[in-house]
């Protein structure tokens, strides 16, 4: 079973340009799984290398988090999206860096 | 990597950091992406600083509506190709907290400062491949 996984304009040079993929899996997690062995550059943009996904990659079944659902446990269905979205933030109370 | 920013883009983010001061401001870059030499803006879009904390030298975005305005933006085929955020009476640099909570490499990263209230400098960063350090991007405006 496929879904379609939205993939963010940065990643795009691991994905041959696709803005869009879609990738077979029973849950969330087999998904991601299936998305990173099909672009392995995708991996080290996604997950850390203890396996969990980077703490700033914010991944959502539809409209929900799936850290709030479940995690990688999550079933999915022919008709979601899966869509990847960086946590943003930052801020001026600090030394300037670079 | 250089930035291509429409003059009336950089005054909607001036204008959105003065708005908001002493608050930090932040948004989104939406424009397109072909893999060129350059990142070319169409519009920046303002969202809320979701940081109740400490939004005077903090921002975060609200995740829903970061979502929900990406996939408007898809809607519209414009990408989100970069965030921007105001250093209210601080320079327009990264900070090392910016760096820590930066997204992937191939962004671009506007920072407006504010000083006293009123707009003063905007530049242009990009991640390292390595997520080590920011670098500048030349700004392009038009």
């Amino acid at each position: 079973m496929a879904v379609k996984v939205q993939i963010p304009a940065p990643l795009r040079p691991f994905t041959g340009s696709h803005s869009t993929v879609e990738v077979d899996g029973r849950d969330v997690g087999e998904v991601l799984e299936n998305l990173v062995a099909a672009h392995p550059q995708l991996r080290p943009q996604l997950f850390q290398p203890d396996g969990h996904i980077r703490s700033f990659v914010n991944v959502y079944l539809n409209d929900e988090d799936i850290r709030y659902t479940g995690r990688g446990q999550t079933p999915v269905q022919p008709t979601d999206t899966l869509t990847i979205v960086p946590s943003v933030a930052g801020g001026s109370a600090a030394r300037c860096c670079c | 990597m250089s930035l291509i920013l429409p003059r009336a883009a950089l005054e909607a983010i001036r204008s959105h950091g003065e708005r908001d001061y002493p608050n930090e401001c932040c948004g989104l870059l939406l424009g397109s992406a072909d893999g060129g030499a350059a990142r070319e803006v169409r519009e920046a879009q303002p969202l809320r600083n979701a940081n109740t904390a400490s939004p005077r030298n903090r921002f975060d975005f609200d995740p829903a509506e970061h979502l929900a305005a990406q996939r408007a933006a898809r809607e519209r085929e414009l990408e989100v190709i970069g965030f921007y955020h105001s250093h209210p009476d601080h320079p327009a640099r990264p900070t090392q907290f910016d760096l820590d909570h930066a997204a992937w490499p191939g962004y671009s990263y506007v920072i407006v400062s504010i000083r006293q209230g009123k707009a003063g400098e905007a530049n242009s960063f990009e991640l390292a491949e390595d997520r080590s350090r920011f670098l500048d991007e030349e700004i392009e405006i038009r």
